[in-house]
């Protein structure tokens, strides 16, 4: 069953990388793209740890949190995008006050 | 800034960087020994559920979590679903730069011949969902792709139909999932407790109007804001 946590090392490994283009990018196109990775990695450590059942059908519950958790992600994705465009429109840059070039 | 003092810039972030990239890995390699310490073979409640499967309505596992053990999430989340949109349209109406492109011929051909296909592959998901892989969100998933083709093909929906019909249509999912949620509270029963002989057609009457809402409230999502409402006379 090793490589059920094969699966959920690459989704702790995604979460991390997601976590360091949030981090370190100013763009907001970024900062959002980079928080969904995130979201993919967390789906991913959920997905893979429900399939440890040893051979039977995995267990459905963390499979129905990450399909509440698709559904929420995409939710809050559109509105952050909304959000950034609008900050586009009213700055001209789509960046946080804090790292805006002048 | 001129471009020597960005440079200068990202030269003075270089430390800063090293030790994000250290602090990084070491958040990493934490969460992967957690991940790791975790015991080989879990079950969780894969036990439970398979147990009560043949009181749920559905045969595939998942569905039965989602529309019945913990339908409670379900009905809360298509309220997320819903308070994005009213966050999206409080924002303003639809970004201008939309209406000017004009799809060429493949596009326009291609999307009325996948639109009403899309349509049928959503049916089927919702009603395979009940034993087999697929359901509510899937289909709606499906149908927001055929909202979303058909608004890149240059479609907007008329001003008619985007006031009290769009509405309706994006309300409907929560409504009908909270109606049966309080019938039930008013049959005696529990939030979302169906009664065992019922709970399959129940399950499939809020899964379809759920994913005509989800596909209906993505596809607005996608449109980024309110759609211009015809004006009263």
């Amino acid at each position: 069953m090793s490589h059920v946590f094969l699966y959920a090392l690459v989704g702790v490994g995604l979460f991390t990388l997601g976590l360091y283009a949030l981090i370190v990018h100013p763009h907001l196109l970024r900062k959002i793209l980079a928080i969904n990775v995130m979201g993919s990695g967390v789906f991913l450590v959920l997905v893979a740890l429900a399939a440890r059942t040893g051979g039977a059908v995995p267990d459905p519950v963390p499979h129905a949190m990450v399909i509440t958790g698709i559904v929420v992600a995409i939710s809050a994705t559109a509105l952050a995008l909304a959000l950034m465009l609008r900050v586009q429109t009213e700055t001209g840059q789509a960046r946080l006050p804090e790292e805006r070039i002048e | 800034m001129t471009p020597m003092s960005m440079i200068e810039n990202s030269r003075q972030q270089t430390p800063f960087r090293l030790l994000l990239i250290v602090l990084l890995s070491a958040l990493a390699t934490g969460l992967g020994y957690v991940v790791l310490s975790l015991p080989l073979e879990d079950p969780g409640l894969s036990e439970q559920v398979t147990a009560k499967l043949v009181h749920s309505g559905v045969s595939n596992p998942v569905t039965a979590v989602l529309l019945n053990f913990r339908g409670y999430d379900t009905l809360l989340e298509t309220g997320v679903l819903l308070l994005a949109l009213v966050g999206v349209w409080s924002l303003g109406g639809i970004p201008q730069q939309r209406s000017s492109t004009r799809p060429g011929p493949v596009l326009d051909t291609l999307s009325r011949q996948l639109v009403p296909l899309l349509i049928l592959v959503a049916g089927y998901l919702l009603w395979v969902g009940a034993y087999a892989p697929g359901g509510a969100f899937q289909a709606g998933a499906v149908l927001a792709a055929a909202g979303v083709l058909l608004l890149l093909a240059g479609w907007l929906p008329g001003a008619r139909f985007s006031g009290l019909p769009l509405r309706i249509a994006l309300v409907t999912g929560l409504g009908i999932f909270v109606a049966v949620g309080m019938v039930l509270i008013l049959l005696g029963r529990r939030l979302l407790e169906y009664p065992p002989s019922f709970a399959g057609s129940l399950i499939l009457l809020i899964e379809a109007a759920a994913s005509l809402s989800i596909g209906i409230t993505l596809a607005a999502l996608f449109l980024g804001g309110r759609p211009e409402v015809e004006s009263r006379r």
